[in-house]
């Protein structure tokens, strides 16, 4: 018994720790789509901030300056994407596209570059990076059987971008749902022709959405290569910009059961990586590939209407234009 | 889209994605710089890597193929208005056709026999691994590109898992299946040209460059010339009009996805047939991604699709050359060109529009008063 | 600006703005699109405090000179003036600052936000939502209660009917403040008794003080309810009258730029057998709305019957329905004798096997592919006959050379094969269509609005075409929201209201006054 709850800790704890950057790339890829602009360029802007901030802490020796650098980095991209989809109106998946394969290829080469190792960044001492804060009383509540484990294992023992990444998800239900500037981007997403009318600027309301989107990612990928990891490796992403994408999905655009699914998609690598090996009562082992598909194949099943109906921005993906 | 009303054919299909493609070889050549290096030695280094060496035009022929396949695949789908992001999935999977029906067969029946099969298998497992998301865009209004980027994951997944576990040679490591039996499989041109007395520098360049252009062609008369292709084109440009003129949308989405599959299907049987011999792990390398970068630049037309194919095989090619001939750059910087590729020949493809436009009329031609 | 407190309600804090009128005048206003011009010169000037018509037939530049004035379209030369002074308008946002307020023809609501929150939008009063929305509901309640504008505030826009909508539209205009109202042919969706209760509303602002510049082509409207009219004709003003002195057949000859006769020389018809007979018709629309009720009517060789009404009333759907674009959902078709009941396959290749052709009432979305050269498009819909093909290809060939042919006769210009169709004129594209349609020779043809957006010549030209084609056998069934064309081409007419027919007439014996009458849904004497 006790042996199972302390399995069902660290398996919690780990589905915390790799639901972190999904939180922080379904949150921007709310800010992006719910204006109307497809981002799935997610995966790219995680990847160039998290080689810019494993790049920049380790030349500077402040994680707080590869913070920021990986966020203005990751912010820059999108303005990219912006100029591309918003200025030139052009296609906002062959934009997103375009950003992940570049991202590959300028993180690869410009590691090379500097470094010489490869592609990857020097590996970070534990100074240079965002080491888990233990919050207070934990000696104390340790005492407390179960409850104790629960504080200093789930609760407490995070890197403070894990803190900040939940912050994020309710800062960004505030701002959508409850402020005037969520009242705009939510209508222009839907209807652009709306706002434009009202004398609110489409462009500006899609500029500022996609580059609180890219200064979120450049959080996810700082936290990857700066704070859960000690550098960069080369693709580090691995997908998990993807995987984020369908999270946002999978939580209908809605900051809170975004989260929830970006934690379902954590716990199902964590259970996955735990139950590699072992052998389940009647159903046998359980291929570790399966679990790493489950995200993706339960968002297949929730697209295709088979668990309720995901409705996307009624404007996504199209151009503004005023004229003709 | 929004192509130019004002311009000339030439101009606007011509001029502008060469402007483009400058650019996007403008930039790298910047990056190139701020690496310090010299960007025209390394153009050089590439021109020389993709051509010169003995070989170098075989290798550089041999990657053509894989995006003449995997161009053709997206840009069908592009004539429908859909875009299949799908190809690296699809062509993955299209390996497994390979492999299954190789295993299955090269023992028992005539290998030349196999390879037939074994080329249908790629086409008939990639076309699956196309028609479900075309199936449900078509009936269940899922959106197509999310679900073909899911499908590349769900692919990835299936194919480590059987690799691992299922068709693994017994007693290997290195996840990949046996060697299929000697004679199945597309001849290898070298070996070809030998046969006939000829020495050519050995490459995996083989007959599946013929099929391509083969298969390019048809690409051309089913899009242009025949009934389907005419409804296909219909729906892409307006679904309201092809409902009206009596074309069956689902139906139409649901082949052109199987189509579209199959297409990007056959990459596997270079890859597979004409160079490996078995399936191996990873073996689409990102042909499938760069195929959509293809149909950009080539304009969803066979023509420029072979083009286009070409000079990314040039690129892919002159990119592992790069890795002898520098310290600091390497071939990775493909990946990069390709991305600069992507976005000013697809997502900033009109960008140019306006300044051409003004640039032609103030110098060529005055504006008609329509 | 001066306020006036409104002591209606309890709540005297809330206050509306209130002001003695603005004039506005245009300038020498000139806009390209590429190389269109849509505007030329364009001078007008409106008093204040006074309904203001501008009439002319579509693609005469009207929307695009409002477009202008709110500040959507950049001009590219004039000025506009706003109480003599001069001001520059270039943005939506700086339009409304100066009072000026816009509904336009489509509307500009987010359709899943509610009534409140259209409002709000560019308008929240602070930050935080909640904050904001108080005041902004006094005001609105002031507003709706002084102009009659009554409309639920929280419900969805997209659970309003377009009567409503258009209120919410108006609100939002008066809630920024609007002193100058510019509608864009604000009664095109309205039924009749929407539409009074439409001029109600615009008189009573009126009254208030508000300048109301009124865009539309109905010219009764104009005559009923402005003081001054503006005509509007390929980009240009070539009058500005006082409506008292003007009548509707001067507007109407200048709108088209000579004098309208329409008088079309009618063969007397053959009505020959019953071909489309329909029975009890109903349909109910994606959204759940009747939209068609017990419609029951038949057609006979070498007939038009028209179909009148406002609309939005069910006559696309019973286009949709009768070219197998929408399924049967209940009732009953019957053509040359075969019985096609609800559940049965039904889809516009079956139609057009059935020698039914249709041109449809947008030929834009539907009837062409714009970007498709006109060759091609002369074989949309009918890209399966043995005719144009040979196996699985098309004979391009033999696509051309009918084309050549159908363009002559048909008048179509230019009469290039390789250009596309998005070149043509709407004219041209509406010909286009129709050639297209009339070669299939068919038993019924089933044609929607056939000359919207098209040039007077080529008007008379669809017309010949469409009686030839009676006179030749074919039973017309012809929907249009163009009272004169229905009047001058049908035998019959059957008027439609709210998804139902409501009269039914000759087309010999019919007055504009009677089918209005049926129309507006308040006679039901058949």
């Amino acid at each position: 018994m006790l042996e199972m709850f302390q399995i069902c800790i660290s398996l919690l704890d780990s589905t915390i720790r790799i639901a972190t950057p999904l939180i922080f790339c379904a949150m921007a890829g709310i800010f992006s789509e719910r204006s109307g602009i497809i981002d799935i360029g997610l995966e790219g802007k995680m990847l160039l901030s998290a080689f810019v901030a494993a790049s920049v802490t380790f030349l500077t020796g402040s994680p707080w300056i590869g913070l920021f650098s990986a966020v203005v980095a990751s912010g820059f991209a999108s303005v990219i994407h912006g100029f591309a989809c918003i200025t030139n109106k052009g296609d906002q998946v062959i934009s997103g596209l375009a950003i992940n394969i570049l991202a590959s290829g300028l993180t690869i080469t410009v590691g090379i570059a500097l470094f010489s190792r490869g592609g990857q960044t020097p590996s970070l001492g534990s100074d240079q990076r965002f080491m888990p804060i233990d919050f207070p009383f934990q000696s104390l509540i340790n005492n407390i059987p179960l409850f104790g484990d629960l504080y200093s294992d789930v609760i407490s023992g995070h890197n403070i971008l894990v803190y900040l990444s939940l912050l994020a998800v309710f800062v960004t239900y505030y701002m959508v749902f409850k402020t005037s500037f969520g009242l705009r981007l939510r209508a222009v997403g839907e209807k652009p022709e709306a706002v434009d009318t009202a004398g609110i600027s489409v462009i500006r309301m899609r500029y500022q959405a996609v580059i609180i989107a890219g200064m979120l990612c450049g959080l996810a990928g700082a936290y990857l290569s700066i704070a859960h990891g000690a550098g960069f490796g080369r693709e580090m992403s691995a997908g998990k910009g993807y995987i984020a994408l369908a999270a946002m999905i999978f939580g209908k655009w809605n900051p809170i059961p975004t989260l929830f699914a970006c934690l379902l998609f954590g716990f199902l690598e964590a259970l996955g990586n735990r139950l590699q090996g072992v052998e389940l009562y009647i159903i046998g082992e359980v291929p570790v590939q399966f679990m790493q598909a489950l995200p993706y194949i339960l968002t297949v099943i929730l697209l295709a209407g088979f668990i309720g109906k995901a409705r996307a921005p009624g404007a996504i993906g199209v151009p503004y234009s005023k004229e003709g | 889209m929004n192509e130019s009303n004002f311009l000339p054919r030439w101009v606007s299909i011509g001029l502008i994605p060469f402007i483009n493609l400058l650019l996007a070889f403008f930039v790298s050549g910047i990056v190139i710089f701020f690496i310090g290096e010299n960007p025209l030695q390394a153009i050089l280094v590439m021109i020389k890597g993709a051509f010169y060496y003995p070989g170098s035009i075989g290798y550089t022929l041999y990657y053509t193929t894989n995006f003449i396949f995997a161009g053709l695949a997206v840009a069908l789908a592009f004539h429908a208005k859909l875009f299949n992001i799908g190809g690296e999935g699809q062509a993955y999977v299209g390996g497994l056709g390979v492999g299954l029906v190789c295993l299955a067969l090269d023992q028992s029946i005539n290998s030349f026999l196999v390879t037939i099969l074994a080329v249908c298998g790629s086409a008939i497992f990639g076309a699956f691994w196309g028609v479900i998301p075309g199936y449900l865009q078509a009936k269940r209004g899922s959106h197509i590109v999310i679900t073909t980027i899911m499908f590349n994951f769900i692919a990835a997944s299936l194919m480590v898992y059987l690799l691992v576990n299922v068709i693994i040679e017994p007693g290997q490591m290195s996840p990949e299946t046996r060697d299929f039996s000697e004679g199945v499989g597309l001849v290898q041109i070298h070996k070809l040209a030998n046969y006939f007395g000829i020495s050519i520098a050995v490459s995996p360049f083989n007959i599946s460059f013929f099929i391509a252009l083969i298969v390019s062609f048809g690409f051309w008369i089913l899009v242009w010339r025949t009934k389907f292709g005419y409804e296909v084109r219909s729906l892409g440009h307006s679904e309201t009009a092809a409902k009206y003129a009596g074309i069956d949308v689902s139906r139409t989405i649901v082949l052109v996805m199987a189509i579209s599959g199959g297409l990007a299907g056959l990459v596997a049987i270079n890859e597979l047939l004409g160079v490996h011999n078995k399936l191996l792990l990873g073996f689409t390398a990102g042909y499938g991604f760069t195929g959509i970068a293809v149909a950009l630049m080539g304009r969803n037309h066979p023509i420029g699709i072979f083009l286009s194919s070409l000079l990314f095989g040039a690129l892919y090619q002159g990119g592992t050359e790069l890795d002898f001939e520098f310290s600091s750059i390497t071939r990775e910087m493909v990946l990069l060109i390709q991305g600069l590729i992507i976005l000013f020949s697809g997502a900033l493809a009109y960008m140019m529009n306006p300044f051409v436009e003004k640039i032609y009329y103030n110098y060529f031609k005055e504006p008609k008063n329509a | 600006m001066t306020t006036i407190e409104i002591n209606e309600g309890n709540d005297t804090s809330v206050s509306l703005p209130s002001f003695s009128g603005s004039s506005i005048e245009l300038k020498k206003i000139t806009k390209r699109f590429g190389h269109v011009i849509a505007n030329e010169e364009v001078s007008l000037k409106v008093e204040a405090g006074t309904i203001h018509g501008i009439v002319g037939e579509n693609g005469a530049g009207k929307s695009t000179l409002m477009n202008i004035l709110f500040g959507l379209y950049k001009p590219d030369g004039g000025s506009i003036y706003l109480d003599g002074n001069i001001v520059d308008v270039t943005s939506p946002e700086k339009s409304i600052s100066l009072g000026i307020g816009m509904v336009h023809q489509h509307f500009m609501l987010v359709p899943t936000f509610t009534v409140l929150e259209n409002v709000m939008l560019g308008n929240e009063g602070s930050f935080s939502l909640k904050k904001g929305e108080k005041t902004i509901l006094q005001r609105l309640q002031k507003l709706s209660s002084t102009y009659g504008l009554n409309v639920d505030f929280h419900s969805l826009i997209l659970d309003l009917p377009v009567g409503m909508q258009q209120r919410v539209e108006i609100l939002k205009a008066l809630n920024r403040g609007a002193k100058i109202l510019i509608l864009d042919e604000p009664t095109g969706v309205l039924t009749p008794q929407e539409t009074i209760g439409l001029f109600e509303i615009l008189n009573s602002l009126k009254n208030k003080g508000v300048t109301i510049i009124l865009i539309t082509h109905k010219l009764k409207e104009i005559m009923n309810i402005t003081e001054a009219v503006s005509v509007m004709r390929g980009g240009k003003v070539v009058a500005n009258l006082k409506t008292n002195n003007t009548s509707p057949a001067e507007l109407a000859e200048k709108m088209v730029g000579r004098k309208v006769l329409l008088s079309i020389e009618k063969k007397e018809s053959k009505i020959g057998n019953k071909v489309l007979t329909v029975k009890n018709l109903n349909h109910l629309s994606k959204d759940g709305v009747d939209v068609l009720k017990n419609v029951s009517f038949s057609i006979s060789e070498g007939e038009i019957l028209g179909v009148a009404g406002v609309a939005g009333n069910g006559q696309s759907e019973l286009l949709d329905i009768l070219s197998g674009i929408e399924q049967l959902q209940r009732g009953e078709i019957e053509i040359n004798q075969t019985r096609l009941l609800p559940g049965e396959k039904w889809d516009p290749k079956k139609v057009r096997e059935m020698s039914i052709a249709h041109v449809p009432e947008d030929r834009q979305k539907r009837g062409l592919i714009l970007p498709f050269y006109n060759y091609e498009n002369s074989i949309l819909g009918y890209q399966r006959k043995e005719r144009y093909s040979s196996g699985f290809l098309l004979d391009k060939n033999k696509i051309l050379n009918l084309f050549t042919e159908t363009a002559e006769q048909f008048d179509v210009r230019p009469r290039n094969p390789n250009i596309s169709s998005n070149k043509l004129s709407g004219g041209n594209q509406q010909k286009l269509v129709l050639a297209r349609e009339i070669e299939s020779q068919p038993k019924i043809l089933l044609i929607g609005q056939p000359t919207r957006g098209v040039d007077i010549g080529a008007i008379e030209r669809i017309y010949e075409d469409l009686l030839r084609l009676k006179d030749s056998g074919t039973a017309i069934l012809l929907v249009s929201v163009e009272l004169d064309e229905i009047m001058s081409l049908s035998d019959r007419i059957i008027v439609m209201n709210q998804g139902k027919i409501v009269g039914e007439t000759m087309g010999s014996n019919a007055t504009e006054i009677e089918l209005g009458k049926m129309m507006s849904g308040l006679d039901r004497t058949n």
